[in-house]
């Protein structure tokens, strides 16, 4: 039998503030698949995000994560950096531990087990050393790394990245698509919104372009055609479609 | 010097002013430290002037402000919330909005009252000298109340406040927990507002928790350092109050206000 896919988005259409953020949008995304967002500023990533993860009403079509439309649960969220309260003073454990508190019981003291695996967790992403360092005191990268952490410490089997590469450099880039990849391995869904077409077309299995609709979806050489680029970012498309097929050859 | 310390406490009043000074130098800051990382300082000293029509109205009754107060500053702590949400205007504009409008309608309310048996500086600067028997009673039970929902929500606030979309996501309803945390501060308000005074509280609900988020270098410990910053401020306070026969509100402001120079002073040192 056929396992379920991960996601999957039938016709949907968004209204934000009276006009449509997304219309039509269809696409499936299957278990065990790194598939990145794509598509310029105000295309409707983040809309999209926010339906996927249930924060936000359609207007029309629906959303099916595992075959149910049970929003909550197995689905993590990695927010954009500006929707982060750094007043807060958290260390990366805590942060981690915030993955373990509804499966632990709001108001029941974390178990043993609960503990070990947050420290798995951090192990495994490579912050178990940073884990007294505080959320600040941290590079672009290394945040990531922690959020990473907090999606594996919640058993999420669906993963969603928004800007996840904001701020973090050219290095920490590839250690954090390593993880995604490895996430990937073990059957999870891993979407993630990026404007790193270079990333993309090397290091993802799907893309999904996107600019109000769906311009796209598919393998990245197939789907980041020079009509796509274009549609997605004007001559800025072009010229990274010509420098994509130099790289090919 | 041990009858220096224990010569005031000889007085009853002394007594009743001194456990209702130190529960609210624990508790405000408790709460101020949610208050303080939200960016909620604003609506902590708008919720505490709004409140002064529910008091208004106490003395009117004849009744304890308690009575009045604690149902008033829980219903306009969730006014200022759904302003907030339902209109289109900025959410610190409808809280200048309802903050100007509640205390305004206190002040009318005050005036056109003859005989009451406060005065309005008292309200406005804390009288803490004047509590009674049941005010320290109410006092204890609200501050339990008040820890006991800091604790069973400790998780979904600190949540909240830190990732509000990751909260979501996991299935905190916001929207609750902001109700409940603003419920939570109207108490912490009014039973400040006792040792404090209306306009004063403020100092007692931010500045020791300022503190704390100076000393400490966690969530929890910022709570926990800004209450004996609090608890500190209101007993020191209150001996200054006594020998300097000053008033006892500005007495804790004036005390919180110089620790947290004092704390912001040695971290600049060490950290240069």
């Amino acid at each position: 039998m056929t396992p379920p896919p991960g996601i999957t988005v039938e016709d949907v259409t968004v209204e934000r503030e009276g006009h449509k953020a997304l219309t039509d949008v269809t696409f499936e995304v299957g278990p065990g698949t790194l598939m990145g967002v794509v598509g310029p500023n105000g295309a409707g990533k983040s809309t999209l995000f926010d339906a996927v993860a249930g924060l936000l009403l359609i207007s029309r079509g629906r959303i099916l994560l595992h075959g149910t439309d049970a929003q909550k649960g197995g689905l993590a969220y990695v927010p954009q950096r500006d929707s982060i309260n750094w007043s807060l003073p958290a260390t990366v454990l805590d942060v981690v531990t915030m993955g373990r508190f509804r499966s632990a019981g709001w108001f029941r003291p974390l178990r043993k087990q609960d503990r070990e695996m947050v420290r798995a967790c951090l192990c495994r992403v490579g912050m178990w050393e940073r884990r007294s360092s505080l959320m600040t005191e941290l590079s672009g990268g290394q945040r990531q790394r922690a959020f990473i952490a907090r999606a594996l410490a919640q058993e999420a089997s669906i993963v969603l990245l928004d800007e996840a590469f904001s701020g973090v450099d050219v290095g920490a880039q590839e250690g954090i698509v390593g993880v995604l990849q490895s996430l990937r391995d073990e059957g999870r869904v891993v979407l993630l919104a990026t404007h790193d077409l270079t990333n993309l077309a090397q290091r993802f299995d799907q893309v999904l372009c996107i600019n109000g609709h769906v311009c796209a979806c598919g393998p990245p050489e197939e789907a980041f055609t020079p009509e796509v680029l274009e549609e997605l970012y004007g001559s800025h498309g072009i010229e990274f479609a010509h420098d994509d097929s130099e790289r090919r050859e | 010097m041990i009858d220096y310390i224990l010569e005031p406490f000889q007085y009853s009043f002394m007594m009743r002013a001194l456990i209702v000074s130190v529960l609210v130098g624990i508790m405000c800051p408790l709460v101020g430290a949610y208050v303080i990382t939200r960016g909620r300082a604003f609506m902590g000293d708008a919720l505490a002037h709004s409140v002064l029509p529910a008091v208004a109205v106490a003395f009117l009754l004849r009744i304890s402000p308690y009575f009045a107060a604690v149902p008033g500053g829980v219903v306009v702590a969730i006014l200022m919330g759904v302003v907030s949400r339902r209109t289109g205007v900025r959410e610190d504009t409808s809280i200048g909005i309802v903050f100007a409008g509640m205390f305004a309608l206190g002040l009318v309310i005050l005036s056109l009252a003859r005989n009451l048996p406060v005065d309005i500086e008292d309200l406005l600067l804390g009288q803490v000298l004047g509590v009674s028997r049941s005010d320290v009673l109410v006092s204890l039970a609200l501050a339990a109340f008040v820890i006991a929902g800091l604790s069973i929500f400790h998780r979904q606030f600190v949540y909240t406040t830190f990732d509000p979309v990751g909260a979501k996501v996991v299935g905190i309803r916001t929207g609750i927990v902001e109700y409940a945390l603003l419920t939570l501060l109207a108490l912490v308000i009014i039973v400040g507002i006792e040792a404090a005074g209306i306009v004063l509280v403020m100092a007692m609900l931010i500045t020791p928790a300022a503190a704390g988020y100076l000393l400490a270098r966690r969530f929890v410990g910022m709570m926990a350092l800004g209450s004996v910053v609090g608890a500190v401020s209101a007993v020191a306070g209150l001996y200054l109050s006594y020998y300097a026969n000053l008033p006892s509100g500005p007495a804790m402001a004036l005390v919180a206000t110089a620790l947290f120079a004092c704390t912001a002073v040695v971290k600049r040192r060490a950290s240069v």
